[in-house]
C-alpha cells in the first residue's frame, strides 16, 4: 500500500479495524467501476437526445402520447426513499447496531426498489399497449434502452441486496461483508443519481 | 438464407461447416476454408494429445489455469496473443496471395485464390483478431507481468478479477476461433458498420459472432483497466511516488484510464447493434428513425482511443529499453510523462477523423483535423527523448534495440502519413483506399507489434529464468522489419493509384508489380513468424546455457531486476522501500545492492481458484448459444455467471500463507548465488557468461 492517507469519504468508523484498510482499495475500485458505468449511461443519454426529433420519432407515438408523469413522480419518490433507506444500513453497520437492524434496512431498500420496478414495468406495459414498443422508432429504441438499462440495474441491485442479506446471515458482519455493504451503498446511491438524469432529460425535457 | 430454429440445437445443423461447403463446390476458396478448419481441429487434437501424453493436465490446471498470480496471468495472456497472431498473420498472407492472383476483367471480376465473400471474412476476422485478440492480450499480458513488479507490489489489486478478465478475453477469442469451423464470420470488417451489418443485409450468424466476441472480451478489458488503475493508485511500494514510477508504469496508467473510459463506448455500440439484430430495435436501421451515424460516432469514441491504448504500452517498453540498453538514465523523464498523458487526453478528442467524408460540416472537419494533428507533438517529443537517451550511450544492438531501430525508421513514416490523412481535403481523396491500410499498418506494426516483441524479449528472462537466443532474436526482428517494408509500403502507392481497401478484385495491370511486392512482404512476415517460433524453441533447448538465475541480465535500473529469475511467486521477500527514481540503479550506484532484508515475515497469497475458468466457460457458452439461438443454453449460461459470483461471496476464503522460513530459505539461496557468481560487464551481456549478475560498478559512472 502506498504511504498516502486513506481515501477520503470512506471512513467506516471505529469498530472497523482491518475492514478499514481493505475498504481503501476495494471500495475505491468500485468507484472506478461506477465511473465506467456512468460512461455507458452518458452515451445512452446522448443517443436518446439525438433520437428525440421528428426523424427519430419516425411518425410513431411520442412523449406526449406515452408518458404518465404522475407514475414517474411516484417512481422518483420510491427510488429516492430507497436511497435514504440505505443510510440506515450504513449507520447500523457503522454504529454496530447488530445484524437484525442491518437486515431490516436491507429489506426496506429491496422493498422500495421492488415497488419502483413495479411502477416502471406497469408504465412499460401501458406504453407498449399504446404502440410504444422499442421496435416502433429510433426514439423508442433509445428510450427503452436507457430507462430499461436503469431498471435492470435496479433489479441487479435487489438481487445483490438479497445476496448480501444471505451473507450477513451466513457469515455475520465480518470485514469482507462490511466492505461489500459499502460498495452496495455506492451502487444503490448511483442509481438515484442516474434516475435524476432520466427524470429530467427523458421525461421533463420532451414534456416541457 | 434464414435457417429454422430448433428447440435443442437452435440454428445449428450439419450444413454449417466448411466441409459441407467443400462437398458442394470444390474450388480454391472452399479448399482454403476447409484447410483452415482442419488446422484448427488438428491443432486442438494435437494439444490434447500432448497434454495427455506428457501428463500435463494436472500441472496446467493447478499451476496456470487456477492461479490468480498476475505474473502467470500475464504469461497466459501473451501466449493467447501469440497463438492468435499466428492465425492473423497467416490470414494476412492469404489475403495477399489472393490479391496477387485477383486481377480480373470487367466481365469476369471474380478470380483469385478465394471468393469475394471469403475474402471479406478474411479481412474481418484478421482485423478483429489483430486488434482485440493479438494486440490487446499482448499488451495486457505484458502489463500484468511487469506492472506489479515495477511498482514493488506482490500482485494486482484484485487478483481473482484479473483471472476473470483473462477468462472473458479467452472466451471471446474462442468464439472467433470456433467460427472457423462452425458457421461463418461477419463480412463487415473489424468495425462492422451498420446498416450493412443489420439483420436486413447480414441475416446470418457472422455479425453475431463478432458481437458476442467483442461484448464478452470488452467487459474483460474494462475490468482489466480498473484493476490496473487501482493497482497503480493503491499498491505502490512505500516511497514509490508517482514521479518515481518507471515510465512503463506511467503508460500503463494512461492505458488503464483509457480502458475505463473508452471500452464502455464499444460495449454500448455493440449492444445497440445487438438489440437491432435480436430484438428489432431501430438504432441503426435505414428505416423507422434509425441513424447509422450514431454507430460511427459511438464506435470511434472507443476506436480512436483504442489505437493509443495499443501504442502507449509499446511506448513504455521503448522508454525502458532505450535507457537500459544504452546504460543511461532516461532523458526527459518528466516530458515523457506529460507527453503520455497528453496523448491519452487528446486521443479522446479526435474520433471524428474516421468519418470526415460522411457529411458533417467543414468547420467540424477542420476542428477534428487540427485536434488530430496535435497528437504529433507529444509523440514527436517522445521520439526525441528516446533518441536523446541513446545519444552517446553505450548502445548494445540487442534484439529489442533492433526492434526499436526499426520502429524509429518506420513509425515516423506512419506518423507522417497520419498527419497527411488528418487533413480533411486530402482525406477525401485517399480514405478507404489502401493508402489508409498502409498508414495504420505502418503505425501498428512498428509501434505495437515491434514494441510488444521487444518487451517480450526484454522481460522473458524474468519470467522463465533464461534469455532468448540473441542471434535468432535479431534475425526475427530484421525479418519483421523487412517484411513490413515490402508488405505495406507498396500499399501507399496503390492507394494513391486509387485501389480501394477491402477490394477482392482489380482490373488495372499497373497494380500487379506492387501486388507482387506486397505478396513477397507477406511471405517475409510468415518467415518472421516462423523465426519467432524458432527463437523460442532454440532458446528453450539451450535454456541451461542461457539461464540467468541472478535475475538482472541487462544491468537494469528498475525494481523488477532486483529479484531472481524466474521470479518467485511472492515477487519480493519483503516489500521494498523505494527512495529514488530508478531505485535499483541508485542502489547499484550506492554499492551492495543485493543486501538481504533484515527479517522475513509470512506472506499471504490469494488462494488458487477455478473461478475465472468457470466464468470463462459460462461466457463462451453464452456467446455461442446466442449466436446460434440456442435459448436454453443461453439462459443457463447467463444465470450461471451471477450464481458463481454469489456462491463465491457466501464462502469465507482464506489466503494461502507462505511461511517466513520458506521465503528466507529461497531468498538466501538467491543471495548466495549472486555473491559467488562473477559479475559480467555490459559488453559480455550476450555471451554465455551472463548469469544475470551484472557488474554494478558500471553503474557508477
Ligand atoms: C503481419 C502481417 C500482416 C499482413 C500481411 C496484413 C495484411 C492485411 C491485409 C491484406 C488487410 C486487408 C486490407 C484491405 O482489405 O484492403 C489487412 C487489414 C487489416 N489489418 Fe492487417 N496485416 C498484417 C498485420 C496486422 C497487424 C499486426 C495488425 C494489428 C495489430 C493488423 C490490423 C489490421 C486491421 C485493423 C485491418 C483492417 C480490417 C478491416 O478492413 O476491417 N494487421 N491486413
Ligand atoms: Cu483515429
Amino acid at each position: 500500500m502506498s504511504d498516502q492517507g486513506l481515501y477520503p469519504g470512506l471512513n467506516l468508523g471505529e469498530g472497523h479495524g482491518e475492514a478499514h484498510d481493505e475498504a481503501e482499495t476495494t471500495v475505491f475500485g468500485f468507484w472506478v467501476f461506477v465511473m465506467s458505468d456512468l460512461v455507458i449511461f452518458g452515451i445512452l443519454f446522448a443517443s436518446y437526445a439525438s433520437y428525440l426529433d421528428p426523424v427519430g420519432l419516425a411518425g410513431g407515438p411520442g412523449p406526449q402520447d406515452l408518458f404518465d408523469i404522475r407514475s414517474v413522480a411516484i417512481q422518483t419518490a420510491l427510488l429516492l426513499l430507497g436511497g435514504t433507506a440505505y443510510a440506515g444500513v450504513s449507520l447500523a453497520v457503522k454504529y454496530e447496531h447488530g445484524r437484525d437492524r442491518v437486515l431490516a434496512f436491507l429489506a426496506l431498500c429491496a422493498l422500495l426498489g421492488g415497488a419502483f420496478l413495479f411502477f416502471e414495468v406497469r408504465d412499460f406495459a401501458t406504453q407498449a399497449g399504446k404502440g410504444g414498443v422499442p421496435q416502433a422508432s429510433g426514439w423508442l429504441s433509445a428510450y427503452w434502452a436507457l430507462v430499461g438499462l436503469h431498471g435492470i440495474h435496479v433489479f441487479a441491485g435487489i438481487v445483490w441486496i438479497g445476496a448480501m442479506a444471505a451473507q450477513v446471515l451466513k457469515r455475520g458482519l465480518d470485514d469482507a461483508v462490511k466492505v461489500r455493504l459499502s460498495m452496495l451503498g455506492v451502487f444503490w446511491h448511483f442509481l438515484d443519481l442516474i434516475w435524476v438524469g432520466i427524470f429530467s432529460l427523458v421525461f421533463l425535457v420532451p414534456l416541457a | 438464407m434464414s435457417r429454422p430454429v430448433g428447440p435443442v440445437f437452435g440454428k445449428l445443423d450439419w450444413s454449417v461447416t466448411p466441409y459441407t461447403d467443400l462437398l458442394q463446390t470444390v474450388n480454391s476458396s472452399t479448399i482454403v476454408g476447409a484447410g483452415a478448419a482442419s488446422v484448427l481441429v488438428l491443432g486442438a487434437i494435437a494439444a490434447v494429445a500432448v497434454l495427455t501424453w506428457k501428463g500435463w493436465w494436472g500441472p496446467l490446471y493447478r499451476d496456470c489455469l487456477t492461479s490468480p498470480d498476475a505474473k502467470k496471468i500475464g504469461i497466459m495472456y501473451i501466449v493467447l496473443g501469440l497463438v492468435m497472431m499466428a492465425r492473423g498473420i497467416i490470414e494476412g498472407a492469404v489475403m495477399r496471395a489472393h490479391q496477387a492472383t485477383a486481377m480480373g476483367t470487367l466481365d469476369q471480376p471474380e478470380t483469385g485464390l478465394v471468393s469475394p465473400d471469403h475474402f471479406a471474412q478474411l479481412f474481418s476476422t484478421h482485423g478483429t483478431i489483430m486488434i482485440f485478440f493479438v494486440a490487446m492480450p499482448l499488451l495486457i499480458g505484458l502489463i500484468n507481468f511487469v506492472l506489479p513488479q515495477q511498482l514493488g507490489a506482490r500482485d494486482m489489486a484484485f487478483p481473482v478479477l484479473n483471472q476473470v478478465s483473462l477468462g472473458l478475453t479467452a472466451a471471446g477469442a474462442g468464439l472467433v476461433m470456433i467460427s472457423l469451423l462452425i458457421g461463418k464470420f461477419g463480412t463487415g470488417g473489424w468495425t462492422m458498420y451498420p446498416p450493412y451489418t443489420g439483420k436486413v443485409f447480414s441475416p446470418g450468424e457472422g455479425v453475431d459472432y463478432w458481437l458476442w466476441a467483442i461484448l464478452i472480451s470488452g467487459v474483460g478489458s474494462t475490468l482489466t483497466g480498473m484493476n490496473f488503475a487501482v493497482t497503480i493508485f493503491k499498491k505502490r511500494a512505500p516511497g514509490m511516488h508517482f514521479m518515481r514510477m518507471p515510465l512503463f508504469c506511467w503508460t500503463s496508467l494512461c492505458v488503464a484510464i483509457m480502458l475505463i473510459y473508452a471500452m464502455p463506448a464499444l460495449t454500448v455500440s455493440s449492444s445497440m447493434l445487438a438489440l437491432d439484430r435480436y430484438a428489432g430495435f431501430h438504432f441503426f436501421t435505414n428505416d423507422a428513425g434509425g441513424n447509422m451515424m450514431n454507430y460511427a460516432n459511438v464506435f470511434w469514441m472507443f476506436g480512436h482511443p483504442e489505437v493509443y491504448i495499443l501504442i502507449l504500452p509499446a511506448f513504455g517498453v521503448f522508454s525502458e529499453i532505450s535507457s537500459t540498453f544504452s546504460g543511461k538514465k532516461l532523458y526527459g523523464y518528466t516530458s515523457l510523462v506529460i507527453a503520455s498523458m497528453s496523448i491519452a487526453v487528446i486521443s479522446f478528442t479526435v474520433w471524428l477523423h474516421h468519418f470526415f467524408t460522411m457529411g458533417q460540416s467543414a468547420g467540424i472537419n477542420i476542428a477534428f483535423g487540427i485536434a488530430t494533428m496535435l497528437i504529433g507533438i507529444p509523440t514527436g517529443v517522445k521520439i526525441y527523448d528516446w533518441m536523446a537517451t541513446m545519444w552517446r550511450g553505450r548502445v548494445r544492438m540487442t534484439a529489442p534495440i533492433v526492434y526499436m531501430t526499426g520502429f524509429f525508421l518506420l513509425f515516423v513514416i506512419g506518423g507522417m502519413s497520419g498527419i497527411i490523412l488528418a487533413n480533411p481535403s486530402i482525406d477525401y481523396q485517399v480514405h478507404n483506399s489502401t493508402f489508409l491500410v498502409a498508414h495504420f499498418h505502418n503505425v501498428i506494426i512498428p509501434g505495437v507489434l515491434y514494441g510488444m516483441l521487444a518487451g517480450i524479449h526484454y522481460w522473458f528472462p524474468k519470467a522463465f529464468g533464461y534469455r532468448l537466443d540473441e542471434t535468432w532474436g535479431r534475425r526475427t526482428a530484421l525479418l519483421f522489419v523487412a517484411g513490413f517494408v515490402f508488405a505495406f509500403l507498396p500499399l501507399y502507392v496503390m492507394g494513391l493509384m486509387g485501389l480501394p481497401r477491402r477490394s477482392p478484385t482489380f482490373q488495372d495491370p499497373a497494380f500487379l508489380p506492387w501486388m507482387y511486392a506486397a505478396g513477397l512482404g507477406a511471405l517475409l512476415m510468415l518467415a518472421a513468424l516462423a523465426s519467432l517460433v524458432w527463437t523460442f524453441l532454440v532458446s528453450w533447448r539451450n535454456r541451461e546455457a542461457l539461464s540467468v538465475p541472478g535475475g538482472d541480465p541487462w544491468n537494469g535500473a528498475t525494481l523488477e531486476w532486483s529479484s531472481p529469475a524466474p521470479v518467485p511467486e511472492w515477487t519480493y521477500p519483503c516489500i521494498p522501500q523505494v527512495t529514488d527514481r530508478d531505485d535499483w540503479g541508485e542502489r547499484k550506484r550506492a554499492g551492495d545492492p543485493w543486501r538481504a532484508p533484515d527479517r522475513y515475515v509470512d506472506i499471504e497469497m490469494p488462494a488458487d481458484t477455478p473461478h475465472g475458468l468457470l466464468i470463462a466457460a459460462a461466457a463462451f457458452a453464452l456467446g455461442f448459444a446466442m449466436v446460434w439461438y440456442i435459448w436454453w443454453l443461453a439462459i443457463a449460461a447467463f444465470l450461471a455467471i451471477p450464481a458463481l459470483l454469489i456462491w463465491r461471496g457466501m464462502r469465507v476464503i482464506e489466503p494461502r500463507i507462505v511461511s517466513a522460513a520458506d521465503v528466507e530459505d529461497e531468498d538466501r539461496r538467491f543471495r548466495e548465488f549472486v555473491a559467488r557468481t562473477a559479475p559480467i560487464t555490459r559488453a559480455e551481456e550476450s555471451t554465455p557468461r551472463n548469469r544475470g549478475v551484472p557488474d554494478c560498478t558500471e553503474f557508477a559512472g
